[in-house]
């Protein structure tokens, strides 16, 4: 543990960079075998069930198990797409061609360094959040980074050169613009909440967690129970974000093949895939930390009660695992009520997306922006 | 018949909002999610074969053992793909059936050509072709898809007879001494 503190800072900060990204990638990829799976239990079949090499089909009980789980069908698809031969349509613009899945690439790993993820206890009894950089802008960095990723999809749209991609690609940069106003509407209130008038002003999102974290009943209830309507249209927007159903314009394989991806293959398809899931991880957790209420276990049982209740306050590591585990566990649970979601509503049509998205969540937005600003000039008065 | 006009009547503040839809299309997945799986898991579990069902077409034996088809050669002639081919045989003096008249010495069915259409078997006079349970034809080479004489009676097993009809006629003919008789 010293001789990572002895180490320059810049390679402090990239050995904890990576080793985010070494577990946020697999995460990703896992979710797309999740994905599989919870699609086929819900329409009544079990999902892929079949891969598993011969030497570990020996293992007694965790081969069988493993192999129920298509655990291997996740290794062998991405093998499969590693080692495919990685096709250059003729008819592209190469290098904005090739550009486009990088880029997709970047907004989606970078967002994660404003994102905390967990927390311990130090000596003071001081609960500080574990991420790569506690900067106060937080949360607008992690809009203004994830809403580059609408570059990737128009560049991949239009550098494809075919008609598919292109409209999905159009598709897709509309939808995201229009509903990043609702959603960044819709965080407001919480901002204003936890910046109350004559402290220093922060966007961080562990400030937030803090907020939801302290004691008596209007501090331990989370967001989601003060401001209901921000949690709802915050959520709709993150729907819409991701490009998930029942908003992926980008997509929708029945009217445009596969959308923006349509001309993509191999690893580069591959690496839009894992970008779209780690927009879903990120977008999960910011909603998790902004309104569920981050690593606490329980609303009105903050972090800092429950590892006391059960003994392991004077333990930082303890404390920090434990933190990650519950924010974790938090996080795939959104992605599994995406998953949910996706099979359960039917795709909107392009109009009513639109429709949905300006005339129905930006006034709500504004709205519900208006009232809790007088409630909480009143309350904070 | 009277046209019965009915009031649309307009959604109320939570049906616009979807949320409620929602919530209740969310339960019925859910519900759904922890259903028992209704996948056969083929190579290991076989589908039930319901009863008439169509297959490839077989050869069978009667209760007695004996081969059934006297190479009349009906079927091949009805065949519309022509995917049977029955080279006819004597039957040895010395055998239990010399009785009836001819027995196959070989007897081909292509299945690359065989349109599973049950011709043969509705053409047979002497009940020995039938399609039954075999839904599953594959293999490495085009020959190993010719089903031959042995695999044809191994497909087809043994059906009960309601006739006998040659060993009647061998009974007739040494009790009256004609066809007839």
């Amino acid at each position: 543990m010293n001789l990572f503190f002895q180490l320059p800072v810049i390679i402090q900060v990239l050995i904890k960079g990576i080793a985010v990204i070494a577990v946020m990638f697999p995460i990703a990829g896992a979710c797309s075998m999740a994905e599989r799976k919870i699609s086929a239990w819900i329409q009544g079949r079990p999902g892929p069930n079949r891969a598993i090499p011969f030497w570990f089909a020996w293992v007694p009980i965790l081969g069988p198990i493993m192999q129920k789980l298509g655990a291997f069908h996740l290794l062998a698809d991405g093998l499969k797409f590693l080692f495919k031969e990685d096709l250059v349509p003729g008819h592209v613009n190469k290098k904005y061609f090739i550009a486009a899945p990088i880029i997709a690439m970047i907004p989606a790993l970078s967002t994660v360094t404003f994102v905390p993820f967990g927390a311990y206890i130090d000596v003071g009894g001081q609960v500080v959040p574990l991420m790569l950089a506690n900067v106060d802008v937080g949360l607008l960095a992690v809009f203004a980074v994830s809403s580059l990723g609408v570059y990737s999809v128009i560049l991949a749209g239009w550098a494809s050169n075919s008609k598919y991609s292109f409209l999905g690609g159009v598709r897709a940069s509309a939808q995201l613009i229009s509903y990043e106003l609702s959603m960044t509407l819709a965080v407001v209130p919480v901002l204003l909440w936890i910046n109350a008038p004559g402290t220093a002003g922060t966007m961080s999102l562990a400030k937030a967690v803090e907020f939801q974290s302290l004691p008596g009943f209007w501090g331990g209830a989370w967001f989601v129970f003060t401001m209901p309507i921000s949690a709802l249209i915050f959520i709709i927007c993150l729907f819409a974000e991701t490009n998930r159903q029942p908003f992926d314009m980008a997509e929708s394989e029945a009217d445009l093949v596969g959308g923006f991806h349509t001309e993509y293959g191999a690893f580069k398809w591959s690496l839009f895939f894992v970008a779209e899931y780690s927009h879903m991880l990120v977008g999960s957790a910011v909603f998790i930390l902004l309104f569920f209420g981050g690593w606490n276990p329980l609303p009105w049982l903050p972090l800092s009660q429950f590892v006391s209740l059960i003994h392991v306050a004077q333990y930082p590591l303890v404390v920090g695992i434990l933190s990650i585990g519950i924010f974790l566990t938090k996080v795939l649970f959104m992605i599994f009520v995406f998953m949910w979601v996706r099979w359960t509503v039917p795709r909107f049509r392009y109009d009513q997306v639109m429709k949905l998205g300006w005339q129905k969540l930006l006034p709500l937005a504004i709205i519900n922006l208006l009232i809790t600003i007088i409630a909480i000039a009143v309350i904070q008065r | 018949m009277a046209v019965i006009k009915l009031e649309r009547k307009p959604l109320t503040l939570a049906e616009r909002s979807y949320l409620p839809q929602i919530v209740g299309g969310l339960k019925i997945t859910l519900k759904h999610l922890f259903q028992p799986k209704i996948t056969l898991q083929y190579p290991e579990e076989r589908p039930a074969i319901p009863t008439g069902y169509r297959g490839a077409p077989t050869l069978v034996k009667d209760p007695h053992g004996r081969e059934k088809c006297v190479s009349c050669q009906l079927c091949e002639f009805v065949c519309p793909p022509r995917a049977i081919r029955i080279t006819p045989g004597e039957i040895p003096a010395d055998s239990p059936n010399a009785h009836v008249e001819k027995a196959p010495q070989a007897f081909d069915i292509d299945m690359l050509r065989c349109i599973y259409c049950g011709l043969c078997q509705e053409v047979c006079p002497e009940e020995a072709i039938f399609l039954q349970n075999v839904y599953s034809t594959t293999g490495y080479t085009r020959d190993s898809l010719v089903n031959h004489k042995e695999d044809l009676y191994r497909m087809g097993g043994t059906l009960p007879d309601e006739h006998y009809k040659w060993d009647k006629k061998k009974e007739a003919a040494e009790q009256g001494g004609g066809h007839h008789g």
